[in-house]
């Protein structure tokens, strides 16, 4: 099972004639079975042609209709890039992941309204992306980090991630699914949306959220984990340094009117049930002693 | 992106919110000759500088006479300003608002935001205008009305009334209030805003609806489609480190502590200042060096850290991934000599060729001090920090 993905996705790179997006694309390609995922490109300049193996198609919707590709990578310059959410969402695409960083918030307010009530799912913007290890890498994470397990893995942040990641391999824990929502205010699927989804994987033993400051994404999905989640959590929150009114490089990530700090929203999440550390030294350790 | 209040009313003039007359000046002489030009018997003398608080701190005058003008101007202009947000050394005043004086009969709050749980902006209005907008959340959560607004209809007649009525615009004035939080709505999209705020509105004593003071924020991201909106910005207002770092794509942010952070990836930057805290240092700063981390980076980072005269010493945390941990040792190893490093440098690199890249550190000959792992760096950062005292 694993989340999102797996190696059945049929995936679409959007800005794949640009260096970011033809490096991602290739590493993508020679992750497991990333050959037979990666199955077309978009750029209306270039159809016809191909990047490496892959057909280049002038649109979304061609690139579905030719090749059953149901979800997309986003590797387009921000002013470009909600338009080419828009694109993938009215072509149908079931999920999109959108790893551009610096797209206008109004730009996705917009993108998110056109949404509602359609079945696409978004991933992003500005996030690493998901992974289901030995099955399929959709994003900029290094590979090679990931073994497959048993193990659920929700974060805002890419490095961060990677460093949950790399404590669990130190404990020789494997993943189940890996996914970056994002560092942006206004984005796709948030903690709880991935959460439900590990909670509904039954090969997802046990779940490790990665938070930071700013908003109240961690407060929801932790009031959610009281009252529905059947599997343990364990939790870090990045920013109990951070100073109100400082973006803390992520646009999301800001303490305002005092909400949004890391203590609150460990108080929470330890309220809820979640297991916290405050040392991201140790967050696999703590997942570890989670486990039954 | 921050403007000045005098700049974030011109902007709002435009979309057709009433504001008192007014006009910036950089000198004294300025100032009276404003105030001679306005004409009237009151005027208000307010510096200019980006953070709030600026009345409580005494950058706020009333002058009843152009000699008050002239005296308060020159006890403004140069001052050190300290409010709750410059931080005890306070801001520089480097330029002065001079209006005309207002006949204020109730002071209402007017601010717009993107609201994270909807992904709309939202309106929020208040009864309680002219204090702090966060008091009245934490105290009297009741008296703050809010709208969010739809992306497809904007703000509708009904929506705007209803909320204008609840915070206490007379029904003759509502028609005025209505076009205001249709203008400021209509800025805030047109002008790629992320906060805008009117404290206070007022109602004058002639039913006048008046926005006595703006505070607009715009989103960075957006920047590049408002090349008029950059002319705006005033360096004055910023901390030279952090302007120097984005010119070499570097986010940073200055701290009050004496270990330096190099960091790769914002979320894991911030917690390498938890872990540096929780091991019981203090962060000299935020610094995200983004995806590559080469020699140019590193050093330029390096540079703009050592700049902090209490600057003890430096913790690196790279987690490679993809970027191979030789490069990045080859980065640190070039910036190390090229800044001529004099404080102790500790090192914890992850990922591909890290033996190579704690092996080429070790052979530098440079008495840099390798970490395996998070918690090890922090404990060796912060003896290190704590023996360079």
């Amino acid at each position: 099972m694993s989340i999102l993905i797996n190696k059945n996705s049929r995936i679409i790179t959007q800005g794949i004639t640009g260096n970011t997006g033809q490096f991602h694309t290739r590493a993508g390609v020679a992750y497991a079975n990333g050959k037979q995922c990666y199955v077309a490109g978009v750029n209306p300049k270039k159809a016809g042609e191909k990047f490496d193996d892959i057909p280049i198609f002038g649109t979304v919707a061609e690139a579905r209709k030719q090749t059953g590709a149901n979800v997309s990578v986003i590797y387009v310059p921000p002013p470009f890039a909600a338009g080419a959410i828009d694109e993938a969402v009215e072509a149908g695409i079931e999920l999109v992941i959108c790893i551009t960083e610096g797209i206008p918030v109004r730009d996705m307010i917009n993108t998110k309204y056109k949404m509602i009530g359609k079945k696409t799912l978004l991933v992003g913007p500005n996030c690493p992306g998901v992974i289901t290890p030995d099955e399929v890498k959709i994003g900029i994470m290094p590979g090679h980090i990931h073994k497959k397990g048993r193990i659920g893995v929700v974060s805002r942040s890419g490095t961060l991630t990677y460093e949950a990641v790399g404590q669990l391999m130190e404990l020789g824990l494997g993943q189940s699914s890996c996914v970056g929502t994002g560092g942006d205010p206004v984005n796709g699927l948030k903690h709880i949306d991935v959460l439900k989804m590990f909670n509904d994987d039954p090969e997802t033993d046990a779940v490790i959220m990665v938070g930071e400051i700013g908003g109240s994404d961690e407060e929801t999905a932790a009031y959610w984990v009281k009252a529905n989640m059947k599997k343990p959590v364990v939790g870090f929150i990045a920013g109990v340094t951070a100073p109100e009114g400082k973006r803390m490089g992520h646009a999301g990530a800001i303490i305002s009117g005092g909400k949004g700090t890391a203590q609150e929203k460990l108080g929470i999440m330890e309220e809820c049930g979640i297991k916290v550390t405050r040392n991201p030294a140790e967050m696999g350790k703590l997942l570890k002693s989670a486990l039954k | 992106m921050k403007v000045h209040e005098y700049q974030a009313k011109e902007l709002l003039r435009k979309f057709g919110v009433p504001t008192p007359r007014g006009v910036p000046c950089f000198s004294v002489d300025e100032a009276v000759k404003a105030a001679q030009t306005l004409g009237g018997k009151v005027w208000v003398v307010k510096a200019q500088i980006h953070a709030g608080g600026r009345g409580k701190g005494g950058g706020v005058k009333v002058a009843k006479s152009l000699d008050e003008v002239k005296a308060f101007s020159s006890q403004i202009l140069g001052m050190q300003l300290i409010t709750h947000q410059t931080g005890p050394e306070g801001q520089k005043v480097r330029r002065l608002l001079i209006e005309e004086g207002a006949d204020i009969k109730k002071e209402l709050y007017l601010g717009m935001v993107v609201d994270r749980v909807t992904q709309r902006v939202a309106l929020m209005a208040s009864s309680e205008g002219g204090m702090d907008i966060e008091e009245v959340a934490a105290h009297t959560p009741e008296k703050i009305h809010k709208v969010f607004i739809d992306p497809g209809t904007g703000l509708k007649d009904a929506e705007a009334d209803d909320v204008a009525a609840k915070i206490g615009v007379p029904a003759a004035s509502i028609p005025q209030a209505r076009a205001i939080f249709k203008a400021l709505y209509q800025a805030f999209l047109e002008t790629d805003s992320s906060l805008a705020e009117i404290n206070p509105l007022i109602l004058a004593g002639d039913g006048k609806v008046i926005a006595l003071d703006a505070k607009i924020n715009f989103d960075d991201n957006a920047l590049f489609r408002h090349p008029d909106l950059v002319e705006l910005r005033d360096l004055d207002e910023e901390d030279p480190a952090e302007i120097e770092a984005s010119k070499f794509g570097l986010s940073y942010i200055s701290l009050d502590g004496n270990i330096g952070c190099l960091v790769n990836g914002a979320g894991l930057a911030m917690a390498t200042m938890d872990v540096i805290k929780l091991y019981g240092g203090e962060p000299a700063n935020f610094l995200d060096v983004g995806g590559g981390a080469d020699a140019k980076k590193v050093t330029e980072a390096f540079k703009i850290m050592l700049k902090n005269p209490g600057l003890k010493a430096i913790l690196v945390n790279i987690f490679g991934g993809i970027m191979k941990c030789d490069t990045i040792a080859e980065g640190v190893i070039t910036a190390s000599k090229a800044v001529q490093l004099k404080v102790p440098l500790v090192v914890r690199m992850k990922g591909t060729n890290e033996e190579l890249g704690r092996k080429m550190l070790a052979d530098s000959g440079l008495p840099i001090i390798s970490a395996a792992n998070m918690a090890e760096a922090a404990q060796k950062i912060v003896a290190a920090a704590k023996g360079a005292n």
